[in-house]
């Protein structure tokens, strides 16, 4: 059980220290909801599956919709690195 | 030379936010023992809940049921943030975008939405029975209506039904809430036959609410969410 914690509290901390620098900010979102998931298992965990629940679908799934949305309203949606296309836009064949 | 000043500027808030955070966190656990003062409400509540107000699930009878009027104010701070957003994204434009996804989006889509549709009113209208509720569910039936603007962004969903979906559920709760105070008991306050522990009609007026809550909720976020996918001044040819 401690193990398991332990390996979901590593894995959190590695996706949030991968938020930070991922250059990429559509992968940096992705890392964002890796946390969130981790979130929802420990509340699992904890036997709170209502909170789990509410982790999941919102901190997970929502949240992160609305910033990879926002990333592409400002237009920073790209699937590559920054550096190979200038103003490629994504998302039409995502 | 300003940029200098700038740097350390934004360094010193840091350095402020920092401390204050340590701060924070310092007193709260130097002040306050961990688990201490008992919480006795929480026991209380657990006596009780189950022959009061029916609800199998205790955290939808905590939610609903005694802590009604909360929730009340969450959905509205909800409403609040929804509208302040439709507000900065702008009105609703009937420009279309030509064009439709990829096979895998459209036919993920299409196998997903009956899916996702069920889930998430299994979850809102078993709120009362089993982890979950209108919160929970309502998320899950905005992204069920969102998939299907992603697959094909050449059809928009129609904000006008989701606004009168959103106004007409937002005033069934309250309306709920004023029904039972017209009964003669408190805001917000269960009534209607309790019913048998575990079974779907029961709990009252419950299931109506985690209902009201999961339709306001999905069709907030599905606005929100279809606007946000709506391409803006940037994306598009302009303003028309």
């Amino acid at each position: 059980m401690i193990w398991l914690v332990l390996g979901i509290v590593v894995l959190m901390l590695v996706a949030a220290v991968a938020v930070l620098l991922f250059e990429n900010l559509l992968a940096a979102t992705a890392a964002a909801s890796v946390v969130s998931l981790g979130v929802a298992l420990l509340f699992v965990l904890l036997q709170a599956p209502d909170v789990a629940m509410t982790e999941a679908a919102v901190g997970a799934g929502l949240s992160s919709l609305i910033l990879a949305l926002g990333l592409y309203r400002l237009g920073l949606w790209r699937l590559d690195n920054p550096e190979a296309h200038g103003a490629e836009r994504g998302g039409d064949n995502a | 030379m300003v940029r200098n000043v700038g740097v350390t500027m934004r360094n010193l808030a840091s350095a402020l936010f920092v401390a204050g955070l340590a701060f924070l966190l310092l007193v709260l656990t130097g002040a306050f023992e961990f688990g201490a003062p008992p919480m006795r409400v929480g026991q209380a509540i657990l006596g009780v809940a189950p022959s009061e107000v029916g609800a199998a699930n205790l955290v939808t009878s905590v939610v609903l049921a005694y802590r009604g009027f909360d929730t009340l104010g969450e959905l509205s701070i909800l409403f609040a943030a929804a509208t302040a957003g439709g507000f900065v994204l702008g009105r609703h434009q009937v420009r279309r975008r030509g064009g439709e996804a990829g096979f895998i989006l459209r036919t993920g889509a299409d196998l997903l939405f009956p899916l996702l549709l069920v889930v998430g009113l299994y979850i809102v209208l078993h709120g009362h029975l089993t982890p979950g509720g209108g919160f929970q569910g309502g998320v899950i039936l905005a992204t069920a209506f969102f998939l299907p603007v992603l697959a094909r962004p050449s059809s928009p969903l129609d904000h006008g039904w989701l606004s009168l979906v959103e106004g007409l559920a937002g005033a069934g709760f309250i309306a709920i809430g004023i029904l039972a105070l017209y009964r003669g008991g408190e805001f917000l306050q269960p009534f209607l036959d309790k019913g048998q522990l575990g079974s779907l009609l029961s709990a009252g007026t419950l299931p109506v609410l985690y209902l009201a809550v999961g339709l306001k909720v999905g069709a907030e976020l599905a606005g929100l969410l279809a606007r946000l996918a709506e391409p803006g001044e940037s994306a598009g040819e302009g303003a028309a």
